[in-house]
């Protein structure tokens, strides 16, 4: 059991660090694309970021070095992350659910780093209750949330007429799965034998690969189950913690102005060479064309001579 | 009313309308529209229309797609569409909107918490058929079918949708529902985009299928692109025309004008929306007064399509759009001006000024800034004196989105308007959060068969709301009111919406640009240069 634990706890991980990685850099990798600017922008100076101002108010902006206000865009971004605020303000109701999942697996995640900690710091063996009370507080605190938190959220896909009609049966399945995962884990610590090593020490031995460490058929269940849930996560809609830094950064907020010579105006340099092959007749695209001639090109114009 | 379409059936194989839009069931309006018995009934489409073009999804057709006319024609149509879906996801021939285009398809968790911002959504009564998913929802479920090639698993995971014409055809239509204000996408948690989703279906559909209204395509950025100009003015109209333009504005001032063309070396060139010469002179006349009087170094050029901003391909063609913005720029270059400066058009600011900004390298990147900025700057300079009190009547402005939300630029015109009249008032909400005039993505100039019911009942009920609700004091006739919309677009919208609902004639709401209003507030013109008149 401790072995199939570990290696399902292994392999979990390495999947979901591997294929969260891939598609951040099939992200990154993709073209720079045209400016599509969405205000407010966070990192413009306060004063204007305040009511959603940009450079553009300024007389001669391009005299002007832009220099990003990244006070003003965390003051953005952690609210976001931490308490899912663009939710809060504009899809209240939602926000309940959404917000006891979320902040189920943030205090899962806060857990885990915190027994890795205890257990690279101090080890196992050393007795500490005032953590251990902690971790198995926040430990409750992360299965009960995300249990309630999912089953909202399924709830309200079921039986919310706007989110029921875009619902589709893997988001049904994604929350029955969290719950399910978090239900047995729960379970198993209910149902631990009197024996059972501590979570410490599992973490410890998982960390070590310390066979002796015992755990039950139920944890280990939980555990499998949880590891399956992770490696699953990246080949879903899930990685929006990875979609948004895209979505806000390189999209929303980017805000560069181009400079001549600059890596953005050479990559889109090397763009203007590829050739498309749209076969709508005015854009004039035969797929020997490149973007340059194709856009320095007047086919209306052609056409009157 | 049908109100619980769902997206198989925009597969459905009849031609029968998906969803048929009441006034009954549309968002109220305040006094003096606050019943629905004010409100107009709508012009149906006639037998003719109906049968000649693809009419399947509501009570409008604004792209006239012919009908196909035999199952061959069909599938090849459908084949068409799916190269050009293919060729949405490749970066050769989409890198310039790939990546938000991939994130929006992978990553909208559906939780809708886009649709109350929308105004569509909202204006029409909660219309399952405008909610801003509705759309990419099914362009998210053809991306994972056909463009992954996902199988079984994917229809699990992404949901099922059946490709054929009469889905296609109505994704043409629908794809035509969207003003593009974007206001969705900023209330999005994860970043998500349902207008670029437009943007984008709209691009497909030109660059691959040749769809597009005739209005934006034909009549609009190929004529420009053709003679000069969408207004269809060539070189030697537009200058007639602005002498004409001169000769008005000096007799009404008092002050002589004369408009420079194709001056080498001047500080700024300044590129109007043709649309304003043509239908709203005093506008490109206030201009030339003001700069005349700041003492600004400016001329316009009389170069191909550089005195026109407008460029509609930022709505619907990404070829079309660069071949514009690339005019614009050869001819600031040819000039040698130290700056472009674009006139009160919402969408040739955003167009020139941030989407071209990356396309535009070497010689041609040159600055380009915006006309509200140089406003305000004039009446900050001190070198014209002003008299708040001649524009001693209510003032509400309106935020055109493509230079407010999509641009930032929020508070220039505002220092003017707080300025130069007294009674000025904001509407609710407003900067980056405003609501679009629903005349926004190319609406406000197409009126193709009944599709201006469309444009007033729905696109542009939720200005009009905001505008009477800032007026609301002083609804009535007996006071004369000043919507300010700095945008020709905007303005366009908001004429053809005022004329609609008779709000001038009952109300005496006038709308106009901002140019006027500093005109109509400077000690040295003669007082009263501002018409209460409609046009």
């Amino acid at each position: 059991m401790t072995i199939a634990a570990y290696l399902g706890i292994y392999l979990g991980f390495a999947i979901f660090v591997c294929a969260s990685v891939y598609r951040a850099v099939q992200y990154a990798r993709l073209p720079v694309h045209l400016r599509w600017d969405l205000y407010p922008v966070p990192h413009e100076e306060a004063r204007r970021a305040a009511y959603g101002g940009s450079y553009f108010e300024t007389t001669n902006w391009w005299t002007r070095p832009q220099k990003p206000n990244r006070i003003g865009e965390l003051s953005v971004m952690v609210p976001e992350i931490t308490f899912l605020k663009a939710l809060w303000e504009f899809n209240r109701k939602l926000w309940y659910a959404s917000y006891l999942f979320h902040g189920g697996l943030y205090i899962t995640f806060g857990c885990a780093v915190l027994l890795i900690l205890r257990a690279l710091l101090a080890g196992a063996s050393v007795h500490s209750p005032v953590f251990d009370i902690t971790c198995r507080a926040l430990g409750w605190v992360a299965v009960i949330t995300t249990i309630a938190g999912s089953l909202a959220l399924l709830w309200r896909r079921v039986r919310d007429p706007q989110l029921k009609n875009y619902t589709h049966r893997a988001d049904l399945f994604n929350l029955i799965f969290f719950a399910m995962t978090y239900a047995v884990l729960g379970i198993s610590f209910l149902t631990r034998p009197a024996d059972a090593s501590s979570t410490a020490a599992f973490v410890r031995g998982l960390l070590t690969f310390d066979t002796s460490v015992r755990v039950s058929a139920v944890l280990a269940c939980g555990l499998l189950l949880a590891s399956a849930l992770l490696a699953y996560i990246p080949f879903t809609h899930m990685t929006h913690f990875i979609a948004k830094y895209f979505t806000y950064h390189t999209v929303r907020w980017d805000d560069r102005a181009t400079v001549p010579g600059s890596d953005v105006a050479a990559k889109v340099q090397g763009y203007l060479a590829y050739k498309p092959t749209w076969s709508a007749p005015h854009v004039a695209a035969d797929g020997k064309k490149t973007w340059a001639e194709i856009v320095t090109t007047n086919p209306p114009q052609e056409v009157r001579k | 009313m049908r109100r619980d379409v769902k997206i198989r059936d925009m597969s459905r194989p009849d031609r029968e309308p998906l969803t048929h839009v009441d006034n009954a069931n549309l968002m109220p309006l305040p006094a003096p529209l606050e019943t629905t018995a004010k409100d107009h009934a709508w012009t149906p489409l006639s037998a003719r229309v109906k049968q000649q073009y693809e009419t399947g999804l509501d009570d409008t057709c604004a792209v006239s797609v012919p009908q196909a006319k035999t199952p061959e024609e069909e599938k090849a149509l459908v084949a068409k569409f799916l190269s050009g879906l293919d060729k949405l996801f490749t970066r050769e021939n989409n890198w310039t909107f790939l990546e938000p285009l991939i994130l929006t398809m992978e990553h909208c968790t559906r939780c809708q918490t886009c649709a109350e911002s929308c105004h569509l959504y909202e204006a029409s009564g909660h219309n399952e058929l405008y909610r801003p998913i509705f759309r990419s929802e099914i362009l998210r479920r053809l991306y994972f079918k056909h463009v992954k090639h996902g199988g079984f698993l994917s229809a699990w995971q992404h949901g099922e949708i059946e490709l054929n014409w009469p889905m296609v055809a109505r994704l043409i239509e629908l794809s035509y529902r969207c003003n593009l204000c974007r206001r969705c996408a900023q209330t999005c948690p994860i970043g998500a985009d349902n207008g670029l989703v437009t943007h984008e279906l709209r691009k497909l559909f030109s660059q691959e299928m040749g769809i597009a209204p005739k209005e934006i395509h034909e009549r609009g950025s190929m004529l420009q692109l053709k003679v000069g100009s969408s207004t269809g003015m060539t070189p030697e109209v537009v200058k007639d025309n602005i002498a004409f333009i001169d000769e008005d504005i000096s007799a009404r001032s008092g002050i002589t004008v004369r408009t420079p063309w194709d001056v080498e070396g001047a500080d700024v060139l300044l590129i109007h929306n043709a649309g304003e010469i043509m239908a709203w002179p005093e506008n490109p006349g206030s201009f030339a007064l003001l700069l005349t009087m700041a003492g600004v170094s400016w001329t316009m050029s009389s170069e191909l399509a550089a005195y026109d901003s407008i460029n509609y391909g930022v709505w619907y063609d990404d070829a079309q759009f660069a071949r514009v913005a690339l005019k614009h720029a050869e001819a600031a270059r040819k000039l040698k001006v130290k700056k472009i400066v674009i006139g009160e058009c919402g969408h040739a600011h955003k167009a020139l000024s941030v989407i071209a900004d990356r396309l535009l390298a070497g010689d041609l990147a040159i600055p380009r800034e915006s006309s509200l900025v140089l406003l305000r700057d004039i009446v900050m300079s001190g070198k014209i004196r002003f008299d708040a009190s001649r524009n001693q009547f209510p003032v509400t402005l309106h935020d055109p989105c493509n230079e407010v939300r999509l641009m930032g630029i929020v508070e220039p015109q505002r220092e003017i308007v707080r300025l130069l009249c007294p009674q000025f008032r904001e509407m609710e909400p407003h900067g980056v959060d405003n609501y679009c005039c629903g005349g926004g993505s190319g609406f406000a100039i197409m009126s193709g068969h009944n599709f201006p019911d469309w444009r007033f009942h729905v696109a542009g009920r939720k200005k009009l709301q905001q505008v009477l609700n800032a007026f609301a004091d002083c609804i009535g006739p007996e006071t004369p009111k000043y919507l300010c919309a700095p945008c020709s677009n905007c303005k366009g919208q908001l004429r053809d919406l005022l004329a609609y609902y008779d709000l001038w004639e009952q109300n005496r709401i006038l709308y106009g640009g901002l140019a006027e209003l500093i005109v109509n507030a400077a000690v040295d013109v003669k007082p009263g240069s501002l018409e209460w008149e409609w046009h």
